[in-house]
């Protein structure tokens, strides 16, 4: 059924369809209307689950990891300032291998505060061994959760997801969102099933000291079951577009770039509009193409290499700093091609931070600057966009 | 044929790694006597998450969850959520955390459970400082106290703080039962216990864990240390149930130089400073028998 | 001994009971019972910290395996039948 709804409420519906048993609940502008959402979903018997008014994130974290030990499937949402908060149970979330799904609606960090978009909540969580899917549309939001459940209850895997909006853009933005019917989201996604929990009659302690001598054992562990979600996020794709007649693109969507000259690397709402600018350059005649990093971790490594080996140019817009370094994709980025024989010139522009707009002439203008620096070879690596007081204009 | 006082099943293993004359020791052993084996338990940070031993040691025969230091109450709305889901019914939800794991970093979440009414026991053992992580003040080191973070002969001194007081918390959170209970009364301690288990809602047992370490005392003087906190009012045995306080033992009144000569941690107070004590703990204690009578 | 990854569960899960920790070892003192006196009022068993005191008729039988040697047992013993002994002595 095809209904016209806001990112938020799009991942309230990806949550009931995937049957979560346990809601963790704490507001935080702006993902409240997924949690106001589901409380009108649970009270009106129409999802069946124990919802959880806690009272911080990081007790959202904490019952959802309780909940997922002693067997149940759990859902939270959170933002910026909360889901930084919840940072030290991200990661025990990883390591207690506990397949939590969330939706991050990616806000600025304050000092300055703000409520708008960016990405640095979501970037800084990178080490907490969390899959990590950035999403373009309402529909990629709703569909994504369903499969991140699949993936991440997968024997093999066993890690936590989180599904990112872009705040407003995405969050309170109406597109049309099919929803598909809840007993074909059932053949798709069977119950939670966990072989190992808490339950009566089995004295098991989950998460005890371990000594130097084994702990790297472990994370060893954790390490191969990211490998394995890479594999585990094509092969359910390949099965929900089978069943669902949809597909996001995998881990790397690329739009445009078999015969590209020059990419841009691009992650959230901004791939979107910037697949429109790609359309305007190439009536021009450029050769230009997108690519869309979705799920940032596991990182498309290969994907990256197989494009990066093919194209003059890369530019990446990072939607996030990281102090000292340059934009955390980037940084991938070019580590990821560092090894291969044949690289093209990088940069990395950093743009919308706190919200602000990224336009379709931005875009050009970034398109233009690395056609121009693919050419030349590259002067500064870390171009910040669209700054007052910088010589360069953007608008 | 000896009978004994108390239920004679263990739910605890030998080998586990608590110090020697460790009253946390006795805590969970009481606990889980008075419980049984349909328990299932959430341990955050503190001394009983190594206790078990290394992994894969467990000196438990329930199921444990080790959580992060201050979670413990969101752990257990989270077990009682999933339990009940899964429609798992007659299974007690516990969780089992120091003193500050409980009123300093953990007094949030488990307000929260409290507040949301979780169908579960929070059983707070009380060594009175941050045992685990060396002997450090916490909320609820007493006045007095020297502890590594409180050390005496500096400018900073010992804790010239009071003790926070989690039963009135508890009670200000309307709960239906909390109760204080003391190793050095197992029977007392098991009954309240038992009790605590066949009401619904959110309980919570304060229990009184000598640690000989901590408190610079010699472990065989455990069960005395912890009889003496009972009989001068330092620590009185009462329930709050439904609001209302009920002293369990009245206790002889022995004065407070008994209790405080067996532990190193006091032994630098000058006797103005005991006095400042036994009057402290003289008014605490017709504070409660107020409360008891008023019905407050 | 460490074990290979591949033999370890997802997250460590501990499961084996903590009797393979001989805490017995860590003991300066131990307590030596005297049958006659007992009066098998059962409090040694009562009080010791680690449940490393049986009750065998009624009398305590202190598992030297697991006593830590802390001396509860001897303290409260009503009977004062329990002394504790230097290890290395008697």
């Amino acid at each position: 059924m095809r209904k016209v709804m806001t990112g938020n409420y799009a991942s309230a519906y990806g949550a009931k369809l995937s049957r979560a048993e346990v809601i963790a609940a704490y507001p935080i502008t702006p993902q409240t209307s997924i949690v106001e959402k589901l409380a009108e979903f649970v009270t009106s018997g129409e999802l069946n689950a124990k919802y959880i008014p806690v009272e911080s994130e990081h007790s959202a974290m904490a019952a959802c990891i309780a909940a997922e030990t002693a067997g149940a499937r759990t859902y939270t949402a959170t933002s910026s300032q909360g889901l930084t908060l919840m940072h030290e149970v991200l990661m025990w979330a990883s390591g207690a291998r506990v397949p939590v799904v969330m939706t991050n609606v990616s806000r600025a960090m304050a000092p300055p505060w703000s409520v708008w978009v960016d990405h640095m909540d979501s970037v800084a969580q990178r080490d907490t061994g969390w899959l990590q899917f950035f999403c373009q549309s309402n529909q990629e939001v709703l569909d994504t959760i369903i499969m991140a459940y699949k993936v991440c209850e997968s024997k093999g895997v066993m890690l936590p997801a989180m599904i990112i909006e872009d705040a407003f853009i995405l969050s309170h933005t109406s597109e049309p969102v099919d929803v598909p019917d809840q007993d074909v989201v059932d053949s798709f996604l069977p119950p939670y099933a966990p072989e190992l929990k808490l339950e009566v009659g089995k004295a098991r302690g989950f998460g005890s000291l371990v000594k130097p001598d084994q702990y790297m054992e472990f994370r060893y562990k954790d390490m191969l079951a990211m490998k394995e979600a890479r594999e585990r996020i094509l092969s359910v794709e390949k099965e929900f577009k089978h069943v669902f007649g949809r597909e996001h693109g995998g881990l790397l969507e690329k739009y445009m770039c078999d015969d590209a000259d020059v990419v841009l690397v691009a992650a959230g709402s901004v791939a979107a509009t910037a697949k429109d600018v790609v359309d305007a350059l190439r009536a021009k005649g450029s050769r230009v193409g997108l690519a869309r990093i979705r799920a940032f971790r596991p990182f498309p490594h290969e994907e990256l290499r197989a494009l990066g080996s093919k194209v003059e140019g890369m530019a990446v817009l990072d939607r996030s700093y990281t102090f000292g370094a340059a934009g955390a994709m980037f940084s991938e980025a070019k580590a990821s091609l560092y090894s291969c024989p044949k690289r093209p010139v990088m940069k990395n522009y950093i743009a919308g931070l706190g919200g602000r707009d990224i336009t379709p002439k931005i875009l050009g203008k970034m398109f233009e600057d690395i056609a121009v620096v693919a050419r030349r070879g590259v002067e500064d690596e870390v171009e910040w966009v669209d700054v007052a007081g910088l010589p360069r204009r953007w608008r | 044929m000896a009978k004994t006082t108390i239920p004679e099943e263990e739910f605890t293993y030998p080998g586990g790694t608590g110090c020697p004359g460790c009253g946390a020791n006795l805590v969970m052993r009481y606990l889980l006597k008075g419980l049984g084996e349909r328990t299932i338990l959430s341990i955050p940070a503190c001394c009983w998450a190594v206790m078990p031993g290394y992994w894969p040691s467990n000196c438990l025969k329930v199921p444990l969850l080790y959580t992060a230091f201050e979670a413990t109450g969101a752990a257990m709305s989270g077990l009682r959520a999933a339990l009940d889901i899964k429609g798992i019914e007659d299974v007690t939800v516990v969780g089992f955390a120091g003193d500050g794991g409980t009123v300093d970093i953990g007094l949030q979440a488990m307000s929260g459970a409290a507040e949301r009414r979780t169908d579960a026991i929070y059983v707070m053992y009380d060594n009175e400082a941050y045992m685990n992580t060396g002997i450090q003040r916490s909320g609820s080191t007493p006045w007095g106290a020297w502890t590594t973070t409180t050390p005496v002969g500096t400018s900073h001194g010992f804790k010239h703080e009071p003790k926070k007081d989690i039963m009135a918390i508890m009670q200000a959170h309307r709960i239906p039962y909390a109760a204080t209970v003391s190793v050095a009364h197992p029977e007392d301690f098991i009954k309240k216990v038992q009790k605590a288990k066949s009401i619904k809602g959110f309980r919570f047992i304060h229990a009184m864990s000598p640690c000989p370490p901590g408190w610079r005392m010699n472990p065989s003087h455990a069960i005395e240390v912890a009889k003496l906190a009972v009989d001068t009012h330092a620590f009185p045995l009462y329930e709050i149930e439904e609001g209302k306080v009920r002293i369990t033992r009245k206790g002889k009144g022995t004065p407070i130089k008994e209790y405080l000569k067996l532990q190193g941690r006091f032994s630098h107070l000058t006797e103005d400073e005991i006095s400042a004590i036994q009057i402290a703990v003289d008014e605490g204690w017709k504070l409660l028998l107020a409360k008891e009578t008023s019905g407050v | 001994m460490t074990k290979s990854h591949e033999e370890l569960p997802l997250t460590p899960i501990s499961d084996t009971p903590s009797t393979i920790n001989l805490t017995g070892l860590w003991r300066v003192v131990r307590p030596v019972v005297d049958r006659e006196k007992c009066k098998k009022c059962t409090i040694c068993w009562k009080f010791c910290p680690d449940a490393a005191i049986k009750l065998v008729d009624g009398i305590p039988v202190v598992d030297l395996d697991f006593c830590k040697g802390c001396g509860i047992c001897a303290f409260e013993c009503p009977a004062k039948c329990i002394v504790m002994v230097k290890e290395g002595e008697q």
